[in-house]
């Protein structure tokens, strides 16, 4: 299905059509159009989940629009100005009051990063339900892994930008857990402030990274995805590979066009994910608190340390990974493991293709050991992102360390656990309807 | 960064002791009532602007209260004459810090900088009991204390209205001493106003944007009508 | 493309409609972000009406105020120098200001609302440089030997007589812009406002 395999576009002799052949003469513009919508076969069976990648895209979009229009306003200036307000805290509420138009894109943008996050979650636990990153597609989820840590890092980048008390603490605190490597630690983590404090120096860097850095690196992964993807083909809830199963034109028997098909399918599905983002952005764009944090409207101050400091929600269930680790091992302090185990537990989504043993692809053809561990797994998520919100605690402690415990026993013990299901035989056709 | 952890440590200690043995009351008003911001709003620039700005605030966004440049000109303005400045504090922060302590902060968004995580409200809720909870206490440089903010730096500025509250010790109650010149009930009802000024300027559009936002529904639902009927239309194909 | 000629017309109604509804979403979603490009509240309240005071402007003097990031200047014009303008009818383009570069109040012989008060935006009409004073006449300052007095922009040589009219065959297009004003008092201007705002 590679781009490159399609005849060049041949004039019908009109304007348009001249104009379309010189260009496709020069520029594979038929064969792009072809290769990744017209004649991209999917499976016909996708479900509910399959909206969440087409989704992420849009989502990515909204970011890098309403980002392109608030950096016009925004200033990355730690000093005060004349009111004695950080000039980055009063510029963002410039942008919300003196700028027409402003509040909007500002809520977009930060409604849209929790929404990225909500639609990269949901995207990576279709995954899980129906093993799409076994073979032939391990390398579409490694770049995906590789766009949720590139993701990660842009978003805590970007939430220093507003430079009120969260951002600022937040930043603090992660940037010194960098400290926690042995030798360099100490080193790093000045290199990634720029001063010995996060200050107007780390500001402007973590401006640059949020901006152009890690956009333009996010970009370029999201590409490599869908190419890899569109390489493979698409899983399916079934995990039938629909291309072992050709038909007499030459394409999938289960197999239809992404357009007009799935682009019309994926428009009502966008259209139902605007209205929720609408619903939040208009009627609760603090999110309750949890997406706009209510200490980030008090402007920075180095001196006073917010009483309760969270990280924003998409990074408080490896955040409280992080707590669960309260011991000293091999003579390196609790610090240094309990960055290394927050490390570990994003990371280890890379190995999934490999440390899933099972003979079929989806949930549905997989047993009750698979069904259940994977509940489980979802709720001990739920647990530890709440854990995280919430200030330390001994029963919280305890509970964040048990829930860590199950989150690594489910990876590492995945070669075992994925071969002694129960599996149910595989159809040869997806079902549909 | 071991100080850190220790704060961070013994952050959970501090919250609770600072706040939440106090009961707080749920704040009576609306932002909608126009009547009552126009009143808030007097309140605000004739007792909170002298030492607090509202330094993102405009004072042309007062006509939004349902006034006039020139009634806003003649009964809001008194450190500016330009309707378009900011709501610039009147005193100079260094010398406030000399004389309290802290510079005071900026207002202009404290209504959400006070709300928590999970109740958006809790910033006008605890505002609203705040404003009414000084007491008379002697140990305190300023002479008043607080049952919601121990040990305020901020002296009582509105007790010529309130009177003078006194804490019975043995009933943990605060208890008017000194009446003040607005019996209780017209003074919770002026706070109130004053608590509504503060929830609207955090953000003087959030009327508009909760409205915009039913048309924006409005729009999508149909939009949704139309698209879904184009997607079953397609789908007849695939069988 | 060849399964457009299949299309049935009810599906090819729906697919108009969704991007007629989907169009006009997309249209309405372009405004805020339109709308942000235009000046700010921050802009507006710096670009808001000044008031000047020329009590201290001396006949033969020229005083420039700031408005809307622009200089202003204003003229307290000696009587050689309003003899000067009648002189120029054939010398410059536009003598009688027929150009939309004035309110209507301004539009006659001396450009200005009192004859002797003259007050102009500061900025060449033909690409925005400000043009300096050559306020005496003859070679003295550099200028040919018939010069009567007025203004050089350094740009690109466009000269300007006493009440901003452009010679003709200069670069400049039309006369220098009178910016709205009105006399609050007999010496205070307001600028940037025709009539004292409500």
């Amino acid at each position: 299905m590679a781009a490159g395999n399609f005849e060049k576009y041949k004039s019908d002799g009109s304007l348009a059509g001249n104009a379309l052949e010189w260009v496709d003469a020069r520029f594979p513009a038929t064969s792009l159009w072809k290769g990744h919508l017209s004649e991209y076969y999917a499976p016909k069976n996708f479900n509910f989940w399959y909206f969440f990648g087409s989704l992420a895209l849009l989502v990515l979009v909204i970011q890098i629009v309403t980002g392109i229009f608030l950096v016009m306003h925004y200033k990355p200036d730690a000093a005060l100005n004349a009111n004695g307000v950080p000039i980055a805290f009063a510029s963002v509420e410039y942008i919300m009051r003196d700028v027409a138009g402003g509040w909007l894109i500002r809520y977009m943008h930060s409604t849209g990063a929790s929404a990225f996050f909500i639609v990269v979650y949901l995207h990576m636990f279709r995954g899980l339900l129906y093993g799409s990153y076994r073979k032939p597609r391990e390398l579409t989820w490694l770049f995906g892994v590789g766009i949720f840590l590139v993701l990660m890092g842009e978003a805590f980048f970007g939430y220093l930008l507003p430079w009120g008390q969260m951002s600022v603490w937040g930043a603090q605190v992660i940037v010194n857990l960098f400290s926690a490597i042995p030798v360099i630690g100490p080193d790093l983590s000045l290199i990634i402030r720029g001063d010995f404090v996060v200050g107007d120096a780390t500001l402007n860097r973590f401006f640059s990274f949020h901006v152009i850095a890690f956009p333009l690196v996010l970009i370029g992964l999201v590409a490599a995805h869908v190419l890899a993807l569109h390489e493979t083909g698409s899983n399916n809830p079934d995990g039938v590979e629909i291309k072992a199963n050709i038909g007499a034109d030459g394409h999938p028997v289960d197999g239809i066009p992404f357009h007009p098909y799935y682009t019309v399918k994926d428009i009502v599905g966008v259209i139902v994910f605007l209205m929720v983002f609408s619903a939040v952005m208009f009627w609760a764009p603090e999110g309750g608190g949890y997406f706009l944090e209510t200490p980030n409207f008090y402007p920075a101050d180095p001196l006073k340390t917010p009483p309760h400091i969270a990280p924003v929600w998409y990074f408080t269930p490896f955040y409280s990974i992080l707590r669960a680790v309260t011991f000293p091992l091999f003579g390196l302090d609790a610090k240094f493991w309990g960055v290394v185990a927050m490390g570990a537990s994003v990371v280890i989504f890379a190995f999934l293709p490999w440390l899933d043993r099972s003979p079929v692809k989806s949930i549905r053809y997989r047993g009750p050991i698979y069904k259940t561990l994977l509940s489980i797994f979802v709720v001990v998520f739920i647990v530890l992102g709440y854990l995280g919100t919430l200030s330390p605690s001994p029963i919280g402690e305890l509970v964040s360390q048990i829930c860590s415990v199950f989150y690594f026993g489910f990876f590492l013990a995945m070669p075992w656990w994925s071969r002694m299901d129960k599996f149910k035989p595989v159809p040869d056709r997806v079902t549909f309807k | 960064m071991k100080k850190f952890l220790i704060a961070l440590l013994f952050a959970p200690i501090m919250a609770f002791a600072s706040g939440s043995t106090a009961h707080i009351d749920k704040w009576p008003g609306s932002v909608s009532d126009k009547a009552a911001l126009q009143n808030g709003a007097k309140l605000f620039v004739n007792y909170c602007l002298n030492c607090h700005g509202a330094s993102y605030m405009r004072y042309k966004n007062l006509v939004d209260l349902g006034l006039t440049e020139q009634q806003v000109k003649e009964n809001l303005m008194f450190t500016s004459d330009k309707i378009g400045e900011l709501m610039r504090v009147a005193a100079r922060s260094d010398e406030q810090k000399l004389w309290f302590g802290a510079t005071p902060p900026d207002l202009t968004i404290v209504a959400r900088a006070r709300g928590e995580a999970g109740n958006a409200g809790a910033g006008a809720d605890w505002l609203y009991t705040y404003l009414r909870s000084f007491y008379r206490d002697e140990n305190r440089p300023t002479g008043w204390n607080n049952t919601v903010f121990e040990n305020v730096g901020m002296p009582h500025i509105l007790y010529g209205l309130q009177g003078q509250q006194v804490m019975n010790h043995e009933t943990h109650k605060l208890e008017l001493a000194v009446p003040g010149s607005m019996p209780p009930a017209e003074f919770d009802k002026s706070v109130s106003d004053l608590v509504g000024f503060m929830v609207w300027m955090g953000e003087p559009q959030q009327e508009y944007r909760r409205t915009l936002g039913w048309f924006v529904l409005a729009f999508l639902a149909v939009l949704f009508v139309v698209a879904y009927a184009l997607k079953k239309e397609y789908w007849k194909d695939i069988h | 493309m060849s399964n457009q000629g299949k299309m049935d017309c009810g599906r090819r109604r729906l697919v108009v409609a969704t991007a007629a509804v989907g169009g006009a979403g997309a249209v309405a979603a372009l405004v805020p972000f339109v709308s942000s490009l235009l000046p700010s509240e921050r802009a507006k309240a710096a670009g808001a009406p000044v008031e000047v005071d020329i009590s201290k402007l001396e006949s033969g003097q020229m005083m420039t105020v700031e408005w809307r990031g622009k200089p202003v200047w204003i003229i307290n014009r000696t009587k050689e120098m309003m003899d000067t303008l009648p002189k120029l009818a054939d010398a410059v383009a536009d003598p009688k200001s027929e150009k939309n570069q004035q309110p209507a109040y301004a539009q006659n012989d001396t450009r200005s609302i009192k004859p002797e008060i003259m007050v102009v935006v500061g900025i060449c009409t033909h690409l925005g440089c400000s043009p300096s004073q050559k306020f005496k006449a003859g070679a003295e300052e550099g200028m040919p030997g018939e010069w009567l007095g007025g203004f050089l922009c350094p740009c690109h040589g466009s000269t300007f007589d006493f009440a901003g009219r452009v010679y003709k065959s200069k670069p400049a297009p039309t006369n220098l812009e009178v910016p709205p004003h009105v006399y609050l008092a007999d010496t205070r201007i307001l600028i940037g406002e025709d009539k004292k705002g409500a």
